[in-house]
Formats: C-alpha cells, sequence, structure tokens
C-alpha cells in the first residue's frame, strides 16, 4: 500500500510538472500580474499659446523659447495699407522653463510701449493611465504688465504704480485624444488705472480654446474670451483668433486671424475693439524658435 | 522502499528546478541613430523581461513613454510623429532561447545561447535573431544583447527632411539582471 502511494505520488509530479510547463508558455508577462503602466499626456498644444493665449503647456526645463509675434493691421483699412500689413504690432519674448513645470518669461510690445513680465507653474497634469488617473491638466498663469508711454494727464500726480496691469489666470485643459484638445481659462486682470471712475479696476473673464490637429504637423486652432464683467469701455469687444499651428524640427509656427492687437493678457482681454462683423480682423503670427540654455545631463548608454 | 522514496524526491525536485523563471521589471534598453548630422540616443530603464529556463521561453515589454532622450522635443516627437504612443503604447517580444539548455543557471558562469522570436513593435510584428550572454552569478543573471531594427521594417515614417538626422537602422542594446520569480 505504502508503496502504491509513492509511487502514485512519483506519477503525479511527473504528470503534474509539464502541465504546469505547459500552461506557463503561453503568456510569461501574465504571471507578472502586469499593472497599468503610468502614462503621462504630452503635447496637449503645440506651443505655450493657444493662439493669443496662454496654453497649459511650458517650455522644457533648461529650453529658451524666442519669440516673434506680429499682428498686422486690419483687413479694411484699404488698399493705400495694402489692407494692414503697412502696420505691424509686435511683442519679442524670451521665455525659460526652469523646470518642466515651472517657466518665466519677459516680452516686450510696441503697443503702449509695454513690458510684460510672466510665470507659468504646472498643478496637474492629466493621466490617462496609471494608478492614479487625473483627467485634466491645470497650470497657473501670473503677470505684470508695465505701460511705457507719457503719462495721459502730466498735471496730476502720477505714481509709477499706474503704469501696472496684473493678470491671474487658471488654465484647465483636457487632451481628449491624439487630435482634440480643449482649454478653459478663468481669468482675472486688474488694473491700476482706469480711464474713468465708472470703468472696473477688476476685469474677469473666460477664455476657451481649443486645437485640431490635422496631420503629425499641422492643428487647427480657436480661442475666445468671453468678457464677464460689465461697463468696459463700450468700444470694447471680446477677443476671437482663429489660426493654425505648423511645426517643424524646433520651430513652430502660429498663423492667425483675429480681432485684438495686443500680445498681453489685459490688451487682447481688456483692450481689444476690432469687431468682426465689421472686418476689423488682423492676420498675425507667432514664430516660436526653442534655443537649450542648459544641457540636459548627457545620456550615457550602457556597453 | 528507500528507491522509491528517493525517486519521487528526485522526479519532484527536478521538475520543479525545471519550472524555474527569472524575471526583472528594472531591465534595459537603449536605441542609438548615427548619422552624419547627428547621433539619437535613448534609454528605457523600466524594462520588463522574462526568461522560463524550463522551455528557454523568453518575453519582454518595453513602455514607449518610457523611453528618456536627451531633449524635450526628441522625445516628444518620438511617442507623438513616430512611435504614435498613445495607439501602440507598448513594444513586446517573445521568443525562446534556442539552446536554452546549455545555460546552467546553478552554475556560475557566462553561456551564450542564440535568440529568436517575433518583436511587435508600431503595431508591426517581425521576425528577429541575435546571440545574447548569460553571465550566471550569485542566482542572478545577467542577460546582455545587441541587434539593430530598421524603421521601415515598422512602418515608422521619417519625413524625407529628417533622413539626414534619422537613421532608418537603429542600434538596440539590451541587458536585464534577472532574478527568480519566487511564486
Amino acid at each position: 500500500m505504502k508503496k502504491l502511494f509513492t509511487w502514485g505520488f512519483a506519477f503525479a509530479a511527473f504528470i503534474s510538472q509539464p502541465a504546469f510547463a505547459q500552461q506557463d508558455t503561453t503568456d510569461l508577462m501574465s504571471l507578472l500580474g502586469e499593472d497599468e503602466p503610468i502614462i503621462m499626456t504630452t503635447a496637449t498644444f503645440k506651443s505655450t499659446r493657444i493662439i493669443q493665449g496662454q496654453s497649459i503647456e511650458s517650455v522644457a526645463a533648461g529650453d529658451m523659447d524666442f519669440r516673434i509675434s506680429h499682428r498686422f493691421g486690419t483687413f479694411n483699412s484699404g488698399i493705400h495699407k495694402l489692407a494692414g500689413l503697412d502696420a505691424a504690432s509686435m511683442r519679442l519674448g524670451f521665455e525659460y522653463g526652469v523646470t518642466d513645470r515651472l517657466m518665466v518669461g519677459i516680452g516686450r510690445s510696441n503697443v503702449n510701449e509695454e513690458v510684460d513680465i510672466f510665470g507659468k507653474y504646472k498643478i496637474l497634469k492629466q493621466m490617462d493611465s496609471g494608478p492614479k488617473k487625473m483627467p485634466i491638466t491645470v497650470s497657473y498663469f501670473g503677470s505684470v504688465v508695465m505701460r511705457g508711454t507719457e503719462w495721459a494727464d502730466k498735471e496730476r500726480t502720477n505714481y509709477f504704480t499706474s503704469r501696472l496691469y496684473y493678470c491671474n489666470q487658471l488654465l484647465i485643459a483636457r487632451k481628449f485624444n491624439d487630435q482634440l484638445s480643449i482649454q478653459l481659462s478663468p481669468t482675472h486682470v486688474h488694473r491700476n488705472i482706469v480711464a474713468t471712475s465708472d470703468i472696473p479696476h477688476d476685469v474677469f473673464a473666460l477664455g476657451v480654446g481649443g486645437r485640431y490637429k490635422l496631420s503629425k504637423r499641422i492643428a487647427v486652432n480657436a480661442e475666445y474670451f468671453d468678457v464677464l464683467t460689465p461697463g468696459l469701455a463700450s468700444n470694447t469687444t471680446n477677443s476671437l483668433s482663429l489660426g493654425i499651428d505648423w511645426e517643424t524640427g524646433g520651430h513652430v509656427f502660429q498663423l492667425h486671424v483675429t480681432n485684438s492687437s495686443s500680445m498681453n493678457e489685459k490688451g487682447f482681454i481688456t483692450e481689444t475693439t476690432g469687431n468682426w462683423g465689421k472686418g476689423d480682423i488682423q492676420f498675425g503670427f507667432n514664430i516660436s524658435r526653442i534655443f537649450t540654455i542648459k544641457k540636459p545631463k548627457e545620456l550615457v548608454l550602457l556597453d | 522502499m528507500k528507491k522509491q522514496i528517493l525517486v519521487a524526491a528526485l522526479m519532484t525536485t527536478s521538475f520543479m528546478g525545471f519550472s524555474q523563471k527569472y524575471f526583472t521589471r528594472t531591465g534595459y534598453l537603449s536605441m542609438f541613430s548615427k548619422t552624419g548630422m547627428e547621433d539619437i540616443k535613448a534609454s528605457n530603464e523600466n524594462v520588463t523581461y522574462i526568461v522560463d529556463w524550463t522551455t528557454g521561453d523568453i518575453q519582454v515589454s518595453a513602455l514607449q513613454t518610457n523611453f528618456k532622450f536627451e531633449k524635450a522635443f526628441m522625445q516628444e516627437h518620438y511617442n507623438e510623429n513616430y512611435m504614435e504612443s498613445t495607439k501602440f503604447p507598448k513594444a513586446t517580444f517573445k521568443g525562446k532561447i534556442e539552446n536554452v539548455s546549455s545555460v546552467n543557471i546553478k552554475k556560475d558562469g557566462t553561456y551564450t545561447a542564440k535568440i529568436s522570436g517575433t518583436m511587435e513593435l508600431h503595431g508591426v510584428a517581425k521576425p528577429y535573431s541575435t546571440t545574447a550572454t548569460f553571465k550566471v552569478a550569485g542566482g542572478h543573471v545577467a542577460a546582455d544583447a545587441k541587434f539593430n531594427v530598421k524603421c521601415s521594417d515598422h512602418n515608422v515614417k521619417i519625413e524625407e527632411r529628417f533622413k539626414n538626422n534619422i537613421s532608418d537602422s537603429i542600434e538596440i542594446k539590451a541587458k536585464a539582471d534577472l532574478t527568480e520569480l519566487k511564486k
């Protein structure tokens, strides 16, 4: 009996083991119990701007983004001004990635001789796959603009702070798929000085922007800022822009039509006067060129 | 009686020994593209490797987004424009160590073996084979292999104007420090 048991055990061991081995050959990976991989969403937008306004994207750490932005005159300015191409408002900007979440920038616009200084910080990053999912990317943007023109009234006591404007924005975006990304941008602008006492110092607005990729390197964009605070100067309009992003190696070209000529937030959100219906539409472009300032540490491949 | 027990014990232990599997989740893969214009390098240090020494089965799985490049925009272009990583998040290899019996994982030493199998990359499966070395030391097996992948074989399209910057033939190095999978 004992003998039979022993042989039985041996036989069981013999047949059971290969059966195990066979099962394993089908998919070894399944033995490891696969975790859902962590995949961060990247490239929600091609550039740090959707068109006029900021996107949630920031410049990579150690990179300098040199930006040249132009807005020509309005199409309806007539043949003598070559449908607006004679006039141009422009902004030159140097924008730097301090970390992968934080970027800072400085820019100079010829309209009102304005200098803008800003910072943008990525608070949340969209993650569609992984243990902690996050449906949206959220960035905070804050800027100070200094107007450089001569005082409107030289007789009164003019304070330096009267030259300053502030902007706070929360940028909330989701990349729905490889093609479509949508962003909401609740915005607050504070003006230290306004033309008359019945014009509000604080202006709230909601920006809506989106992009749709047509091919790997070309996308169409649209952007609209709805001013929510009543009582702005009567000729003020909401900023509406339509554009194309065209990406080559280290450049992104953004071509667009817009009714805003300013290229800083307080400008295009609270001071736009162009009316699409009347043909106050301007052709504009942003050119972005990325330079590597701080060399990333060299990737050393193992032998 | 003693004899039978010995036979049973031997059979059981030998088969248990046979079903030994080694693995790692922090294996390594690197890519190297060389052209007259520039060298492009990337590495991934979170690659899963698993080997069954009984059957010689070997499997590798790498997440595309885990490949790190020197420049952020290269990594973005790799995932967005070339590998289409949201559509094809992983590169996988399923194959066999052909002369697996010549690798004695119980005995320290260096062994070479031929591996052949199928790699699925960018949604295209292709047969590959290479020679690998296995260094057995103190319960660890250090695996090492090298081979080349052609972008054109896997339907990875490089635009005409970038052909001087990105080579069609990419050198791949694979490294893994395998330890026993205890189940």
